[in-house]
């Protein structure tokens, strides 16, 4: 379904992405993981065309992507659930779903799957009329897997979700996405809780200074010396 | 209190709300265009003065009366906007300057140029539509008869009042409801974000840009049943949007309606008290305090409130 065939990124004249290839099918949940300053999100943003490769190509269902202008993406099925959520803190939670379903199918949709959304995060409902920029963390965060299922992707990237949450909302969003993945949506998760992610990912990508070092199934990955060292601390 | 004190207080105050809503019609356009561009237009005032000039062209040559002229006035401000933000401010924009200013510069030089073309074709004269209601006035002992006081409400300054909130009310409408006022919300206040929720945020910048002028450019056709207008007419304006803006709160449209309202009675309050020559000062005084004591604008009150509870 994703195909990204040896990308380099750049930010300016600084490559922080090397010769990265990596694939995700149709129903799985791949992860990619690594430390902080590996290049995940920096992949993520080159999918989702907020970045340019220099080099390389990004397939999406066979046809390629990576001269795409961003707000296409959206329309085409792939959703991105950003790094630190980046809500509209100034809108509420209800239009902020909104703006998860500006166009096509979702735009008809849009009631139906709130509703979907609700029934995944009832505190939300609750919340609804809330400005978004006044919920906690937690809530932040189930407004942002919200507004990203809100455009009925194929493709959800997920850009660590559980990044400064409660362990018991770390279990909960780890919950709902092995959820999403039994709806049939593909999922590419980056996360450093490496632990919890590669317990519900098919396959993993582990990323070290900006080039895939390892790859493999998941339970394959969270068994390598290298991993379990460096990653799981055992 | 003497009754005649406390009538002079209250119609110094009817005067400065009235004019308080079309400054803050004038300072939504301005906050607008902050919000979504990071920039402030320092066309703005110009932008109004050629509003302006419509209304007065429409009505010397076909009669037509200034509040008519708000529906070709806007219309076409907010074509001149789209245009001065496609092929001027936008290429601007793009280029990886050593002044990140450049786009505000650039504001300074369209003011400029439009107040030089207004010079050009009409002169620098003092220009006015003589409308035949510009005096007319409703006083409150037509109502009361036995009233302790007298007060008055100029015709023209109530219309122009009425129409500056039902426009305020309108765009509020379009902001908060449609999908295209939301995609401009989420532009400006994540641009990323909005990217990745599918919004071509560069034609939200054109919309927002046109949008502001249409709206300076209404304000224009309601002042000038009221006011007077000569081509640099504009810097003035510009400045008091300026004012607004900063008053408001950097892209808060709440801000800029209640900034404006302020900005309108206080100037009201310097003239009747301290006399017609210092409003200027006034609203300069208003600019550094609301610098000083509320850097955050009137918006940052209104929040810190709502979280208090
Ligand atoms: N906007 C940026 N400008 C310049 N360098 C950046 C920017 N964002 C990230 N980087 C650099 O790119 C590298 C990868 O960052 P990132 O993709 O955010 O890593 P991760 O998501 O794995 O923590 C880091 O060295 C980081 O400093
Ligand atoms: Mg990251």
């Amino acid at each position: 379904m994703l195909e990204v065939r040896h990308i380099d990124v750049s930010y300016g004249d600084v490559q922080v992405i090397w010769d990265v290839s990596f694939s995700v099918r149709k129903g799985e949940v791949v992860a990619l993981i690594g430390a902080n300053g590996a290049g995940k999100s920096t992949i993520l943003k080159t999918v989702s065309g907020l970045l340019r490769p220099g080099k390389g190509e990004i397939l999406f269902s066979e046809s390629p992507i990576h001269l795409t202008e961003a707000f296409h993406l959206i329309e085409k099925g792939i959703a991105h659930v950003p790094e630190g959520r980046r809500l509209f803190p100034e809108m509420t939670v209800d239009e902020n779903l909104d703006t998860g379903s500006l166009k096509g199918t979702a735009r008809a949709g849009r009631e139906e799957t709130r509703e979907t959304v609700f029934n995944l995060f009832p505190r939300l409902r609750e919340r609804r009329k809330q400005l978004c920029g006044t919920l906690s963390g937690g809530e932040q965060q189930m407004v942002a897997v919200g507004r990203g299922l809100m455009s009925r992707p194929r493709l959800i990237m997920f850009d660590e979700p559980s990044l400064g949450l409660a362990p018991i909302l770390v279990k909960e969003i780890f919950h709902v996405i092995t959820r999403i993945r039994e709806e049939g949506v593909t999922v590419l998760i980056v996360e450093q809780n490496v632990k919890q992610t590669l317990a519900i990912a098919d396959r993993a990508y582990v990323l070290e200074n900006g080039r895939v070092v390892l790859e493999g199934a998941g339970a394959e990955v969270a068994g390598n010396e290298h991993v379990k060292t460096a990653y799981l601390g055992i | 209190m003497s009754s005649a004190q406390l009538e002079v207080l209250l119609q110094t105050l009817i005067s400065g709300l009235l004019l308080g809503g079309l400054y803050a019609l004038i300072g939504i356009g301005m906050t607008l265009i902050m919000g979504v561009m990071k920039i402030i237009n320092l066309a703005h005032g110009e932008l109004m003065m050629v509003a302006m000039y419509i209304a007065y062209g429409l009505f010397t040559l076909f009669h037509l009366d200034p509040y008519l002229s708000v529906f070709i006035a806007a219309p076409a401000l907010f074509v001149l906007g789209v245009l001065l933000q496609r092929f001027l401010i936008n290429p601007v924009l793009k280029v990886d300057s050593i002044l990140p200013e450049n786009q505000v510069i650039l504001t300074v030089g369209i003011g400029m140029v439009l107040a030089n073309l207004a010079t050009v074709f009409f002169t620098s004269d003092y220009r006015s539509t003589p409308v035949d209601y510009a005096t007319k006035a409703w006083y409150l002992s037509d109502f009361w008869k036995g009233s302790p006081i007298e007060l008055s409400l100029s015709f023209p300054w109530s219309i122009s009042f009425l129409i500056a909130v039902a426009i305020t009310i309108a765009l509020w409408f379009f902001l908060a409801k449609t999908d295209t006022g939301k995609s401009i919300r989420a532009t400006a206040q994540d641009n990323d974000a909005a990217l990745l929720m599918g919004v071509n945020v560069g034609r939200m910048r054109v919309i927002t840009f046109g949008l502001g002028s249409a709206l300076v450019g209404a304000a224009g056709c309601l002042f000038i049943p009221i006011y007077y207008l000569y081509p640099d007419l504009g810097g003035q304006f510009t400045l008091i949007a300026f004012v607004i803006t900063i008053l408001g709160g950097l892209g808060s449209t709440v801000g800029a309606i209640v900034g404006g309202l302020i900005l309108g009675v206080f100037e009201s309050l310097t003239a009747t008290y301290a006399g017609m020559g210092w409003a200027p000062v006034g609203r300069f005084v208003i600019f550094i305090a609301a610098l000083i004591f509320i850097p955050g604008g009137v918006v940052s009150l209104l929040r810190r409130q709502k979280w208090g509870r």
